[in-house]
């Protein structure tokens, strides 16, 4: 399969976009089934033809085919297989094109998982993320060409960014993706609701799973980019504030106050403008994330676009696109007034102040990570906004968040009573002080800010559960019927309640890592030992290993607990000769208590090594509080209220969704 | 050898105190290499504090605490120099900056150029639950009609009286 193919196929889908973006909106205006359906088929046939695309460049890289540009440029025959492969996304091209495959994946899901919708909205969605689709061909076959030849080829290619050759980094960018252009799907409902003119709970229920998906892939690839970076880069930090990360942090913060709006629409056809204004916004902020990545703006690792053609094409898409539903709803949006009243104090409530303060959250980090580009491009001067700053903003803004977390879910819809929630929170307040009084009793020492985090912490996660068993009678009735009640707790239901209690664990990871990390540099001598956070490290010597295209010096660390062996550790230095750069690959022991972090240095003269240690307390709670806050979006996605409109449910007449709450 | 012992020994009682000091200071990580660690813990402590609020200014959005770069080294010398010359920490960073200019400060000043910075956030929060507040009364006031004035209750009489048969 020659690239030329994948490229004509990238050529035909753009214009297989272009009918989708006209014909079932056309149909949709003036109500022709036969027209909307085109957007069905067109959806299908988009998908196949990217796939293509995708897999001549992939088959391209695997083949080590030095005779096209891109492959030249990012691989190298010697590396392993599981690099060829995801070295296909790792450079810019490559990127752009998982892009367009992915936003056509949602397209096809929708059209195939979608027979439920409403015709006019199923046809009108499906013809907006055809003109996002359209935008994107344009600049991959205008400015980022992946299938592009070189003549005469190269007898070998220049290799792909080490720090990129791991399998946390492999797969970080698809899940991100998958994010970012997952959002896109709400933007494409919210469009075409407005142009429909109709917003209600069903509305609501069709966005939601999609949302949620979207939701879950971003998370994941956030975390995978985080772990990645505490593992890799060697300094046992976990998040940078880099302008990378808060262009994912961003439509995040957006997306998970979208999700928790939708609930209101869904379940009482309230703050419905607010949510279509969401919509809009999230995917504006992932398009804004993929300019800011892709155009080279921040010089950064990760952007390793410098033409600046590219940065102002994407420019205009986002303006486009988001100036555009802007427009759009402030057009239509009025319309959109109405629904459930509801109190301050209420369900409701407690979802609005969620949104608030998240909305909050992404529009500083926003202003934080746009300012130093703002104010040089206005000649202003430079200036650095850096993890001081976010921290200052950021922390505040979250405290009150989480303390609200644990009384939202226990407040009544329309109107909830404070006085009763926090009656029923008596035990997350205990837990709480037990935490606080726990911790300040090990550690012999109060510390503000950790026992704070840890207070909080312990506060949503008693909380969390103190819903549960309020909502399983627990104590209240027998045990028996509780179990029964538990049985029928909705999904939806549970992926709340591990949501919020994944969220719990990681603020317990944060802190902990955060407050009372220990750490040192020494200059170790083989055969030497040190004590450290309650460890004995010795340092046994370096040896030389060979990789598959690295040579790794691999350092090797006996720990040990009084005059007990308990770990062997050994961390790497890795060489890549192809490419001229060096990795560290940090060795960790992980226990429930706290992470035990070693990363060696370079040689010295006298054959001494730089050895690096950390202590990060609960820092396994941060990854395993993410793992199941996932799960949390997960199950909410399986509840089958939310797949009422498949067909077979339609058709079997299921139960209203309004019947369960 | 026996040189080199006595630089170990000082050197992990330097440590001893990074560590003891460790939880007092908002940690990243770092790239100090063990050569450059000041004899005196008090000072080291501050030079690390400073260097954390420090960008190394070849690199991106790296502080020169944490940064492998040959500048960001110069740098954290630098600050170890002036504070054992006996500057105060802001006389350090101030020197710094008179130096590199404001880009060198991960945490940016609180200046003209940064007005729109700071205050910023708290213009965001203040617009916002003024937002969420309107939007309370505008509701309020369409769920819980207000009470009649003593006009409105005599024409309201009236108007009952008129239908009245």
């Amino acid at each position: 399969m020659t690239v030329e193919l994948g490229h004509f196929a990238l050529v035909l889908a753009l214009l297989v976009a272009i009918v989708q973006g006209t014909v079932p909106l056309h149909g949709a205006a003036r109500g022709s089934e036969p027209l909307m359906a085109v957007g069905r088929t067109a959806a299908l046939a988009q998908f196949l033809l990217v796939l293509l695309a995708f897999l001549s460049l992939m088959n391209a890289y695997v083949q080590s085919d030095f005779s096209v540009l891109n492959v030249a440029q990012n691989s190298h025959s010697a590396k392993p297989l599981l690099y060829k492969i995801a070295g296909t996304w790792g450079n810019h091209e490559g990127s752009m094109l998982l892009w367009v495959l992915i936003l056509a994946l949602f397209g096809a899901a929708l059209a195939l998982f979608g027979s439920g919708l409403p015709q006019a909205l199923k046809a009108r969605a499906l013809g907006v993320q055809a003109w996002v689709g359209v935008g994107f061909y344009l600049f991959i076959l205008l400015t980022s060409n992946p299938f592009a030849r070189l003549d005469p080829p190269p007898l070998d290619g220049q290799g792909l960014n080490p720090l990129l050759q791991d399998p946390g980094l492999a797969f970080h960018p698809p899940f991100l993706y998958l994010g970012y252009v997952g959002f896109s799907m709400a933007y494409a409902f919210a469009v075409a609701a407005l142009i429909g003119g109709r917003v209600d709970p069903g509305w609501a229920r069709w966005v939601r799973p999609w949302t949620l998906a979207a939701w879950i892939f971003l998370t994941i690839g956030i975390v995978l980019g985080s772990w990645w970076a505490y593992y890799e880069l060697g300094w046992g930090g976990w998040w940078y504030w880099d302008p990378v990360e808060n262009a994912s942090l961003i439509p995040w913060l957006a997306g998970t106050a979208l999700l928790h709006s939708a609930i209101v629409v869904e379940k009482r056809d309230a703050l419905k403008g607010w949510t279509v204004f969401l919509a809009l916004v999230t995917f504006g902020c992932s398009l804004l994330g993929t300019f800011l990545v892709r155009s080279g703006v921040l010089t950064s690792v990760h952007a390793f676009a410098q033409d600046p053609a590219r940065g102002v094409f994407i420019l205009l898409l986002l303006l486009l696109f988001a100036g555009g539903g802007f427009v759009l709803f402030a057009w239509r949006g009025p319309r959109l007034a109405g629904g459930g009243l509801f109190r301050p104090i209420s369900r409701e409530g407690s979802l609005l102040f969620n949104n608030l303060v998240l909305s909050v959250a992404a529009a500083t980090v926003l202003l934080g990570t746009l300012y130093p580009l703002l104010l040089e491009s206005m000649g202003g001067g430079k200036v650095s906004v850096g993890p001081p700053f976010f921290n200052r903003i950021f922390v505040p803004l979250m405290l009150p968040l989480i303390a609200a977390m644990a009384i939202g879910p226990m407040l009544a819809w329309k109107r909830g009573d404070l006085g009763q929630a926090m009656k029923r929170l008596m035990v997350a307040a205990g837990a709480a002080l037990v935490a606080t009084a726990a911790v300040s009793a090990i550690l012999g020492s109060i510390e503000p800010a950790g026992v704070l985090g840890l207070a909080l912490a312990a506060w949503l996660l008693a909380g969390t559960l103190a819903e549960l068993a309020q909502r399983i009678r627990l104590f209240a009735v027998p045990l028996a019927e509780s179990l029964r009640r538990l049985k029928g707790v909705p999904l939806g239901a549970w992926g709340m309640t591990l949501a919020h209690a994944g969220f719990a664990l990681m603020i317990a990871g944060m802190t902990g890592s955060q407050v009372w990390r220990q750490e040192a540099t020494l200059l170790m001598q083989p055969g030497e030992a040190v004590a450290f956070a309650g460890f004995e490290v010795g340092f046994d010597g370096v040896a030389a290993v060979p990789g598959p295209n690295y040579i790794a010096e691999r350092g090797r660390f006996t720990i040990r607990d009084g005059k007990r062996v308990i770990a062997q550790l050994e961390p790497e230095k890795r060489r890549y000769p192809v490419e001229g750069r060096e990795t560290t690959e940090a060795a960790i022991r992980t226990t429930a208590w706290g992470d035990l972090y070693l990363a060696v240095g370079d040689a010295r003269d006298d054959g001494g090594r730089v050895v690096r240690l950390y202590f990060n307390p609960l820092m396994l709670w941060l990854w395993f509080g993410a793992a199941v806050m996932v799960a949390g979006g997960g199950l909410s996605v399986l509840d089958r209220r939310l797949r009422l409109g498949a067909p077979k449910r339609v058709r079997t007449g299921a139960v209203p969704a309004a019947a369960r709450s | 050898m026996a040189d080199r012992r006595a630089f170990a020994a000082r050197l992990i009682g330097a440590l001893l105190a990074v560590l003891l000091l460790a939880p007092l200071l908002a940690t990243t990580a770092s790239a100090v290499e063990p050569d450059e660690i000041a004899a005196d813990p008090a000072i080291e402590a501050r030079a690390r504090a400073i260097s954390k609020g420090l960008r190394c200014l070849v690199c991106q959005n790296e502080s020169i605490d944490e940064s492998n770069a040959e500048l960001a080294r110069d740098l954290r010398l630098l600050v170890r120099q002036r504070l054992q010359a006996g500057d105060s920490d802001q006389a350090v960073t101030a020197y710094i900056v008179s130096r590199y200019g404001d880009f060198v400060l991960l945490d940016p000043p609180f200046k003209a150029a940064t007005y729109a910075l700071w205050l910023g956030p708290l213009a965001i929060t203040a617009f916002a639950f003024g937002f969420v507040f309107v939007f309370y009364r505008r509701r309020a006031g369409r769920s819980e009609a207000a009470p009649l004035s003593e006009d409105d209750e005599r024409r309201l009489a009236k108007l009952i009286d008129r239908n009245d048969p």
